[in-house]
């Protein structure tokens, strides 16, 4: 017998869905490469490869780097804290971690940027011991990496919370020692969780704007970051090099999200049947 | 090596788990812990691996105290109710695990050739390469001995080992189970509640309730000889009968049956419903059949005693009975305990 689905069957439902991906997703996307493409290829090519251009994609693509691996380390940890431990306030930590994603970029920015200018609680501080954070590329560091916290931390810790305890106590039993449980059961069956956190926790960073335009003292060919190059090119009336400059990082997102999904089908064959 | 429980207690919060069970176990032999659930079994055999530290008392291993033994020296493998294999490793790999991690260097080669032996031990030839996903509950069950075994154990302790596989599976690993204990001497404690697989399998049961020891013996002591009412029940369907003891002899109903050493009372007495029949006349309990079950293996009736009580009783598959009939209810043999 068929079973019946709760929502009006598949004509219309898929019909809407991809309507619905076609208009919000697709055709921004399309629109966005065909003006690119309405650059010849030479044109196109001296746009993306000028220099400023170049050094724009350094900073950002280091940048996002530098965030994605802390957030990995700091995120596992946070991960890791608050489903393994019970302590008060646990749950205001957890409420906490979402704040990147509630706050207005521009808050987030400019909240940071007061705390790190040579003034601020961090800054005067760090530049007694020669650190420059604001209007560096650390600034753009820091971030990124505030506003792509959350994606690590939301994607580790269900898998973490779902992790078996008995796992560990098996390898405890078989007489491996923490490190060797970490590393070989702990962090294998976390690897899936994790790429997803760190691919979208890189993507996000390399198009974050809001949050780095105040921090970053957006200098050409040193602290001017992708995203804004763009939006200079935009303000300037050309939308071509607008679009050529923003189809690189598309690419590069496409790009990123292509590997991790090859990386996670690897991590997670296991769970094939057969 | 022979492990010694001395007075051990666990409590847990306030729920006290364990309360002061004393246990010698053999070197080499077979012992089951069966209890109801909550009886503290899980939580004694957790102690014993020293997943669970005991808050009293003492455990040895040997003659040395295994409180300061870690876990991962204490030399015991672990089978977990839900085989805890590790999913993202084959299973050739989930038994090289214990060794690949151990202290002690072995080659590739080496190890290779003992996973092969294990594999053979466990009768899975040809499954290494599969993933735990891959494989039937039964073929997990058998991984996770094997991957126990890899490491020579001195102690093997099973936590519920059948417990999630189906009846045949279930009764086909346990003479395997036993097959192996009795190649590889090692001593074994394993946990069950159920009586069946503890009566098959174990040299010895120590049967276990609410924390504390009921009873401890060979399977033919607690089945013919259970110390009380609990035992009595807890193997095996059971039948209660209210008796009164005068001079030593007790009356159920119109039958007299000796009770040597009971006190002048009443009485509770206990029958198996093979040890029961069923006559028109006669000395025994009055009763009514209300319902008569056919097996392949012979007939059970139900029957309701004048004071209300449920009787079921086995009688041959010929035996003429029809529910609605009126009769006694004789007994072959009965244990009678003191009123509790």
């Amino acid at each position: 017998m068929k079973r019946r689905p709760v929502l009006p069957g598949l004509k219309l439902t898929l019909g809407f869905t991809l309507f619905y991906v076609a208009l919000i997703v697709a055709l921004p996307v399309a629109a966005l490469l065909f003006k690119a493409a309405s650059l010849g290829p030479a044109e196109y090519w001296a746009i993306v490869s000028s220099p400023r251009a170049v050094a724009s994609y350094r900073v950002t693509v280091l940048s996002a780097l530098g965030a994605t691996v802390f957030n990995l380390v700091f995120g596992l940890a946070l991960a890791w804290v608050l489903t393994r431990y019970r302590f008060p306030g646990r749950r205001i930590l957890d409420a906490v971690v979402d704040l990147p994603f509630a706050l207005p970029t521009a808050v987030a920015g400019i909240a940071l940027t007061a705390l790190f200018a040579p003034s601020g609680w961090f800054g005067a501080p760090l530049a007694e011991l020669g650190i420059k954070v604001a209007y560096t590329p650390l600034g753009i560091m820091v971030a990124m990496t505030f506003t792509s916290l959350p994606f690590i931390v939301r994607t580790v810790q269900p898998v973490l919370e779902d992790l078996d305890p008995t796992l560990e106590e098996a390898a405890l039993s078989l007489g491996a020692s923490d490190s060797a449980i970490f590393a070989r059961v702990v962090l294998p069956l976390l690897a899936p969780a994790l790429l997803a956190g760190v691919s979208l926790s890189f993507a996000r960073s390399l198009g974050e704007f809001g949050a780095i335009i105040f921090i970053a003292g957006n200098q050409p060919m040193s602290t001017e970051i992708t995203a804004l190059l763009a939006f200079i090119r935009l303000e300037e009336y050309d939308y071509q090099a607008a679009a050529a400059i923003a189809s690189v990082l598309l690419i590069t997102a496409f790009a990123m999200l292509a590997i991790t999904n090859i990386l996670q089908a690897r991590a997670l064959r296991y769970t094939r049947k057969g | 090596m022979k492990i010694t429980l001395d007075n051990v207690v666990k409590t847990f919060n306030t729920f006290r788990a364990v309360r002061g069970v004393s246990l010698d176990i053999g070197s080499g032999e077979l012992v089951a812990l069966l209890g109801p659930s909550g009886s503290g079994k899980t939580t004694i055999l957790r102690m014993v691996a020293g997943l669970e530290y005991a808050d009293g008392g003492q455990i040895r291993f040997g003659e040395e105290d295994a409180t300061d033994i870690p876990v991962r020296e204490r030399g015991v493998g672990f089978v977990f109710q839900h085989y805890a294999l590790f999913p993202h490793m084959t299973v050739g790999d989930n038994i090289a695990f214990g060794m690949k991690v151990s202290k002690k260097k072995r080659s590739p080669a080496e190890i290779a050739a003992r996973v092969a032996d294990l594999l053979r031990l466990v009768r899975l030839e040809g499954l290494g390469d599969r993933y735990p996903a891959q494989i039937s509950g039964g073929q997990r069950q058998r991984v996770a001995l094997a991957r126990a075994l890899a490491v020579d154990p001195k102690v093997l302790l099973l936590d519920e080992p059948f417990g999630a596989l189906d009846a045949n599976v279930r009764r086909e690993l346990r003479r395997w189970l036993r097959e192996i204990h009795d190649e590889l001497g090692i001593t074994t404690l394993f946990v069950t509640h159920d009586q069946e697989e503890a009566l098959d399998l174990a040299d010895r049961v120590v049967i276990l309730k609410d924390g504390k020891i009921v009873q401890v013996g060979t399977p033919e002591e607690v089945c013919r000889t259970p110390v009380n009412a609990f035992v009595m029940r807890f193997l095996g369907d059971a039948n209660h009968f209210p008796a009164t003891i005068s001079g030593e002899v007790a009356s159920i109903g119109g039958a007299r049956m000796p009770a040597p050493g009971l006190v002048d009372g009443a009485a509770d007495a206990y029958a198996r419903p093979g040890d029961l029949g069923f006559s028109l006349e006669g000395d025994g309990v009055a009763a009514t059949i209300s319902r008569v079950l056919d097996r392949p293996d012979g007939r059970r009736l139900i029957a309701v005693t004048e004071a209300g009580e449920h009787v079921e009783l086995d009688v041959a598959p010929d035996a003429p009975v029809k529910a609605g009939a009126r009769g006694v209810i004789t007994l072959a043999r009965a244990h009678i305990f003191p009123a509790a």
